[in-house]
């Protein structure tokens, strides 16, 4: 790492041309370092604020000021009352669609990949390298390439349009990325503990339960975030597989703000937009440290 | 019975996985390529063969030739934007400031956020009427235009400037983490000799951080080919179809236009993308280790 300013000598005279130029370049620095972070954030702040603002307001515009008369309106508005489709009942629904959805895949795929990873790196036979290639090859495939087939066989199975289908369907493809991050995490595990226990008698599922799984936590939380985040956020198996009332948030947020009917409330749109953001961002908020991990070794999955 | 299932439990655990995988994976894409090769419509159907004639007509379809290179043209700018800002901020944030990890959320956080959301949030900024141009006008400068989002020759950079805002923070962090795992030593005997601190990344540390290039070119190019919310929620494909994609696409093919055929085709093709990506990259991973 370098330090554009590490030598900074304290002279009688209080400011040296070479100090001078310090203090200017770690000015300047900081002044980039605002600009980018203005860009970052000014979004979420235009969104927060204009989902507090009448509409009279917004068409007057300024964009960046604060509500003169902030209002909890659009919130309401957004949660219960908009009409999405030819339901006027706001996001509220399909917030639980969502829920109900993303929480059972979650659990079911993390559950499997850790599984997977655990049999693959710790009790490794002939063929297992080539297995979990197999499996991990998933993570790069775009999914466009499978979503016929998958609309023919939730309709064989009657759970088109379903949220068990939607489950189903992200716990299968939830596989790969999971059973990698599981598999890479384990392989650090100390073989002789493995070892240890086999010789005293214990079983595939006991050492999982009873000594691997107590040693993980950092990646047990890396992959729940990783995979809610996805799944809470996908757009494509949703927009595929589901029906109006099924749909998740996604779905529904689409729907709301790219609906051609009706005069535009942008107000209720940044508060239904915040509300569709809310849960993963507030995993941000809560877990960064995680969802980074987690991000790089997903960033392949996209 | 019991040793046989305790010594192949392994085996025993992995078989699900990899029966779901091999049918909803590998079986599919197969039937996805079977699908290519016939007339179906609204259903996939195998009794009317036609060869390559799907393929044969993507090629000669106007929609498609602009999805196509609108891929190249909005990866293209997508890449060099993300990895040349990403890497200037890693190289900013790199310079032992204050609080730092304020800095560093706050470039990240839009990655937790969906590409619908990132779309509507920008579609919001870009609006003619009350986005970003109406506030520039209001500050005095009223021959500002901003019109990315109506203008067919500039709508590309709409899809830009929003999938930059998502993904730089994963491109920063990455080369952040490269940054930090290079020897201090070099920052030193580089300080010694008197040599400028620009003069030390162009010449010494970018050069070395060649393998964090890879890893991000590889992981943004997945993520163009696959890039369908973002397009959806921002643009809809539009003005008419000027900012469509591959992904764009195939959906439409496949979901509204009930041309079940020349979806599969445009899906086959958008396979053959990710592999041509893929191969190379694997192949020289696996030569680069062994």
């Amino acid at each position: 790492m370098p330090a554009l300013t590490n030598a900074l000598p304290r002279r009688s005279g209080w400011l040296t041309p070479r100090r001078r130029k310090a203090i200017l370049t770690r000015g300047f620095l900081y002044f980039l370092l605002v600009i980018v972070a203005a860009f970052f954030a000014g979004p979420l702040y235009i969104l927060l604020s204009t989902s507090f603002k009448t509409m009279p307001e917004i068409q007057s515009g300024g964009l960046m000021t604060l509500p003169h008369e902030p209002t909890v309106q659009p919130w309401i508005t957004a949660w219960g009352e908009a009409c999405i489709g030819i339901t006027c009942g706001g996001l509220k629904g399909y917030f639980g669609n969502s829920m109900v959805m993303t929480i059972p895949a979650v659990l079911i795929s993390v559950m499997i990949g850790a599984i997977n990873g655990y049999a693959l790196a710790k009790w490794p036979f002939p063929g297992a390298r080539f297995v979990f290639a197999a499996l991990v090859a998933g993570n790069f495939v775009p999914f466009q390439v499978v979503l016929a087939p998958v609309a023919v066989t939730l309709r064989t199975l009657g759970l088109f349009g379903s949220v068990e289908g939607l489950i189903l369907i992200h716990v299968i493809y939830g596989i790969p990325i999971t059973t990698m991050l599981f598999r890479n995490f384990f392989l650090s595990v100390p073989n002789d503990l493995i070892k240890a226990a086999r010789i005293d008698g214990a079983g595939f599922f006991w050492i999982f339960f009873r000594i691997v799984l107590p040693l993980s936590p950092s990646v047990i939380v890396v992959a729940l975030i990783l995979q809610f985040t996805g799944i809470w956020n996908d757009f494509l198996f949703a927009v595929s597989f589901s029906n109006p009332s099924s749909a998740p948030m996604t779905v529904a947020l689409n729907n709301l703000v790219n609906s051609n009917f009706g005069v535009k409330e942008y107000n209720v749109h940044m508060a239904a937009t915040v509300i569709a953001a809310a849960p993963t961002l507030i995993l941000y908020i809560l877990l960064g440290r995680y969802f980074l991990r987690g991000m790089t070794a997903g960033a392949v999955k996209g | 019975m019991r040793r046989f299932l305790q010594r192949h439990m392994s085996q025993i655990a992995l078989s699900p996985s990899l029966a779901l995988i091999a049918i909803f994976l590998y079986g599919f894409i197969a039937y996805t390529a079977a699908v290519s090769t016939t007339n179906s419509k609204a259903f996939p159907r195998f009794d009317n063969f036609v060869g390559l004639e799907q393929y044969w007509r993507l090629l000669h379809t106007p929609r498609w030739h602009v999805a196509f290179t609108n891929m190249f043209l909005f990866g293209g700018l997508f890449l060099l934007v993300t990895i040349s800002l990403g890497l200037v901020i890693a190289i900013l944030i790199d310079q032992r400031i204050r609080a730092e990890s304020f800095f560093r959320s706050i470039v990240m956080y839009p990655m937790a956020m969906s590409f619908v959301v990132t779309g509507i949030i920008w579609q919001w900024l870009l609006n003619p009427t009350l986005g970003i141009e109406v506030m520039v006008h209001q500050l005095g400068f009223t021959s500002f235009r901003l019109d990315w989002l109506t203008n067919p020759d500039t709508v590309i950079w709409a899809l830009v400037v929003a999938a930059f805002w998502q993904g730089c923070g994963l491109v920063m962090a990455l080369f952040l983490a490269g940054l930090r795992g290079i020897d201090e030593d070099i920052w030193k005997a580089a300080a010694i000799d008197g040599i400028p601190a620009w003069r030390v990344y162009v010449f010494i540390v970018i050069p070395m951080l060649a393998p964090v290039f890879l890893t991000v070119v590889v992981l943004l190019a997945l993520s163009i080919v696959r890039s369908f919310d973002l397009v959806v929620a921002l643009t809809n494909g539009g003005p008419g179809v000027s900012s469509d994609l591959p992904s764009v696409f195939m959906f439409d093919m496949a979901f509204r236009r009930t041309n079940l055929g020349l979806s599969a085709a445009s899906a086959v093709v958008m396979l053959g993308t990710v592999l041509a990506i893929l191969i190379p990259y694997l192949y020289a991973e696996t030569r680069e280790r062994a």
